[in-house]
């Protein structure tokens, strides 16, 4: 079995799981033009995650000073503040995931806040569905083929429309629609030819598909390469420091993991690269994935904690690498999902599909403050349909409030074009 | 049929098939819609190899991997050691099996029976992704799907639904009625020990009815009512079922339940065996199959004609699959000349290949091709399996990569072919005179190849 040339492709193949294990992609969108006529919101940078599969808000940021928590989750119930494996206390109420100590870190600092009960208007409880209607923008699933970001760019003026890059081999849904969206993922197989470009180029001239995405992947391309050279030499600077940090931290992490929080911070800082050059996006989407914990959750430790440590491993690469060229400050991050989780644990130690989520906002733009939205509590009689958590904020007037405070998109083109029909869901207040 | 054979030749073999073999469509042409229903046959698509492993002999070799596992754990291991390799090999048989799939895809003639049966294994998506699922992508093809494409609707349904890898990936096996005696025997605090829907609502959602026949959460809940007890011989089990379905009637939830308006008594396994009969047989089913079917052979946004003629043969034969697919190709709808389904990058790669080294060299070690491409392999983003649009594998860093590989592939392939003749093989009719002259302009044959394999009409089908 273990011939050399096995090994050789056991190797290879490994190093492939390596760089591809994340399940994340990051999409981007915007150029030098976002900015209003006046400029104002030139350097603004705005980044969308999605996470898909339906992320448990009540993990996420466990609200374990209510007081059905605990015996709603049992086993999977996130310990309270200050235990082994306890939360990372926010306020009285509520803390984060263990997993999550950058971002908490910067929530001290008033630079990441959480709204805990927000949904989008679906009520199915179907990924794909819900996943739709959290894209789209619509109030219903399958209403438009494009994707509110893509729009709320679009409606930031012609002057100047901007230009839109994406990282990651495909495009989702928030980013589809008529401003035109390049992407670029990890990973060259890069071809030596100088001429074929050109000969393609010529060839897709009338095609209004294969036209507009050579000329965007190929501009991409040379961003690329500008964003993952500033990576690859402050990561020599940044190896002794990690080195410390995992020393501090003893056999906590083991060697795997490491492996894919290296990653997941070295991905984040490629696009701190991309949202700092001068031409590069202003506007970016990243989508991870395997949220969806039907068994086998676990609390401080398990399936659900690995993942939250990449996010937040993620998101430390991202908030270093834009701080460094002093963009934090005009930043804001919003990290969403389609739907939340059961209030209580199912019989397979896991929750299943529910309502309301956690959605996380981050930034050195944030204006700092509580939480976002009211708690509806987890009692008995205050769950959705006996079941879920409880929606307080529909999740447009969220994304309205950071579209219309931190880019600028006025309120009439929110309410119409980027959440059509949406005039009810109030843009929500003091975030930015 | 009113437009010219020769078109209609090369129509089959891309669109319906998977790009043209040397000669093929020369093959195609005097008979086009005769070449592909003599690919349908009752016994159902090819098995993607002599001897593929099957479901018991991947859950030993999952069961030893625990067991080593477990050995570290207690040896104080860590994961670098007899655990990984374990762990590696699990993987490795996905790659072996995603290869032999390709291999058949490649050399196969009957590209339209392997098509019609890829559409089928991504109609009920299992994913490799994770370690314990790597090994049953494979057997789930063969075991579930690819004997059943060309024969009842229904019969697949079960076949995947009391398949291991199913019944793993969405946590089935995991399901236990609340009320049953296993659930009373352990106690209430106990671990998983309830109710799991994931199945149950995907089996409602992705393979059968559709959200738009209007089901309800408690329609769900009903259904997983009636399925807990459908699982997987275990290692404690009679080892000759280990692996395969069984039924835990200990496990199962008594009492009748109601879905979608339709009682079904108390009847231990057959009561979610008649709940599926009934959604089989469902017009929403025969909706949802005839627009998929439609979305993937003919277009993105698929002629309604043609969605009713497939809805029809559906309803008219109770599902049976042969019916439905020669009323796919009797459809005058799917043999509009211009091609409007972008290909995915399966589907891509597989047609170079056919094209242009139909005998190729090394398909073990493609995997990271087809994942630069957004098409890791055996690992579909959810239960929904590929997506089908143009617009989201047209993304702009997807086609850089295609260009890339073709260059590379191109270089290694092409230096000994001509480039026009290989434009002739793979296009027919559909070739146009601008790829012609833009091909005939080039300066080596590889960079001929190049521009083929990224032409508008190689990259559509």
């Amino acid at each position: 079995m273990n011939t050399p040339q096995n090994q050789t492709r056991l190797t290879r193949r490994a190093a492939l799981a390596r760089a591809f294990g994340l399940g994340v992609s990051i999409q981007l969108l915007g150029g030098r033009a976002l900015a209003g006529a006046d400029g104002a919101s030139a350097d603004k940078r705005l980044v969308v995650i999605i996470c898909r599969g339906g992320l448990d808000g009540l993990s996420l940021s466990p609200p374990v000073g209510d007081p059905a928590y605990a015996r709603l989750r049992g086993p999977i119930a996130i310990a309270p503040f200050g235990q082994p494996g306890g939360a990372l206390a926010l306020d009285q109420t509520f803390g984060l995931h263990p997993s999550m100590a950058k971002v908490h870190a910067l929530a001290t600092k008033g630079q990441a806040r959480i709204a805990p009960a927000v949904a989008t208007p679906d009520r199915e409880r179907s990924h794909f569905e819900a996943q739709d209607v959290l894209e789209s923008g619509g109030a219903v699933a399958y209403g438009t083929g494009s994707g509110w970001l893509n729009r709320a760019v679009a409606a930031l003026g012609p002057a100047g429309r901007p230009r839109a890059l994406s990282i990651g081999a495909t495009a989702p849904l928030v980013l589809r629609g008529q401003v035109e969206a390049a992407s670029w993922s990890p990973g060259g197989l890069v071809g030596a030819d100088p001429r074929l470009p050109a000969i393609l180029h010529d060839l897709y001239a009338s095609d209004p598909l294969l036209g507009p995405a050579l000329a965007g992947g190929l501009a991409a391309e040379s961003m690329a390469h500008v964003a993952t050279r500033e990576v690859a030499a402050a990561a020599d600077l940044s190896q002794a420091a990690d080195a410390g940090m995992m020393a501090r931290a003893g056999s906590a992490a083991p060697p795997a993991r490491k492996g894919g929080l290296d990653q997941g911070r070295r991905l984040g800082a490629v696009l701190a690269g991309f949202l700092t050059q001068p031409a590069g996006p202003r506007v970016a989407a990243v989508e991870m994935d395997g949220f969806d914990t039907h068994a086998n959750q676990g609390a401080a430790g398990g399936q659900l904690a690995a993942r939250l440590s990449t996010v937040d491993a993620f998101l430390d690469g991202l908030q270093s690498g834009l701080a460094q060229k002093d963009a934090w400050r005009d930043t804001v991050v919003v990290l969403a999902t389609e739907f939340g989780r059961t209030a209580r644990i199912n019989g397979t130690s896991g929750t299943d599909h529910g309502t309301a989520s956690t959605a996380l906002l981050l930034g050195g733009a944030l204006k700092p403050g509580g939480i976002i939205g009211d708690w509806p509590t987890l009692a008995e009689n205050r769950l959705f349909e006996n079941r879920d958590t409880a929606p307080t904020m529909d999740m447009r007037g969220l994304f309205k409030g950071v579209l219309r405070d931190h880019l600028g998109v006025e309120r009439a083109k929110l309410d119409t074009v980027v959440f059509p029909g949406s005039a009810a869901a109030a843009p929500a207040a003091g975030i930015v | 049929m009113t437009i010219d054979r020769n078109l209609a030749g090369a129509i089959a073999v891309t669109r319906f098939g998977l790009g043209a073999r040397p000669g093929e469509i020369g093959r195609a042409s005097g008979d086009p819609q005769g070449f592909l229903t003599a690919q349908i046959r009752a016994t159902g698509a090819d098995p993607t190899g002599p001897h593929p492993a099957n479901s018991g002999e991947r859950t030993r070799e999952f069961l030893d991997f625990k067991r080593e596992r477990n050995a570290d754990k207690q040896n104080g291991l860590d994961k670098a050691s007899v655990a990984k390799t374990a762990k590696r090999q699990l993987h490795e048989s996905l790659a072996d099996d995603f290869s032999a799939r390709l291999q058949l895809g490649v050399a196969t003639p009957d590209g339209f029976r392997e098509r019609w049966a890829l559409f089928w294994t991504n109609h009920f998506t299992v994913s490799g992704a994770r370690t314990a699922m790597a090994g049953f992508v494979g057997p789930f093809e063969n075991e579930a799907i690819r004997p059943h494409v060309f024969g009842r609707f229904e019969d697949m349904l079960v076949a995947s639904s009391t398949h291991t890898a199913m019944l793993h990936y969405l946590d089935q096996f995991q399901s236990i009625g609340p009320h049953s005696a296993a659930a009373m025997s352990r106690g209430a605090g106990a671990r998983h020990n309830g109710l799991n829907e994931n199945l149950a609502r995907e089996i409602l959602e992705l393979h059968t009815v559709g959200l738009e026949a209007g089901y309800t959460q408690a329609d769900v809940t009903e259904f997983a009512r009636a399925m807990t007890g459908w699982n997987v011989g275990a290692e404690n089990g009679p080892p000759e079922k280990l692996g395969l379905f069984v039924f835990h009637e200990n496990a199962h939830e008594p009492g009748a339940r109601t879905v979608m308006g339709r009682r079904y008594p108390e009847g231990g396994y057959d009561q979610a065996r008649a709940v599926m009969s009934d959604l089989a047989a469902s017009p929403h089913t025969a909706s949802h199959v005839a627009g998929k079917l439609a979305r993937h052979f003919v277009a993105d946004d698929p002629p309604p004609a043609l969605v009713a003629r497939l809805r029809e043969a559906y309803l008219a034969s109770g599902g049976n699959l042969s019916t439905v697919a020669r009323a796919l190709i009797a459809s005058p709808e799917a043999w509009e000349p211009a091609a409007r389904k972008f290909k995915t990058p399966y589907e891509f790669l597989v047609s170079a290949w056919r094209v242009s080294e139909p005998t190729p060299q090394d398909l073990a070690d493609v995997g990271q091709v087809f994942t630069f491409m957004g098409q890791k392999p055996y690992s579909p983003p959810s239960p929904r399996g590929w997506p089908e649009e143009a617009q989201i594998w047209c993304a702009p860093d997807a086609l850089v990569k295609r260009m890339n590989w073709s260059e590379a592939f191109a270089t290694r392939v092409g230096a000994n072919q001509d480039p026009i003749e290989l434009a002739s093989n793979a296009l027919g009719a559909r070739l146009t005179p601008l790829v012609a002259k833009t091909i005939a302009r080039a300066e080596t044959r590889p960079e001929g190849l190049s521009i083929l394999l990224m032409s508008p009409e190689f990259q559509r089908r």
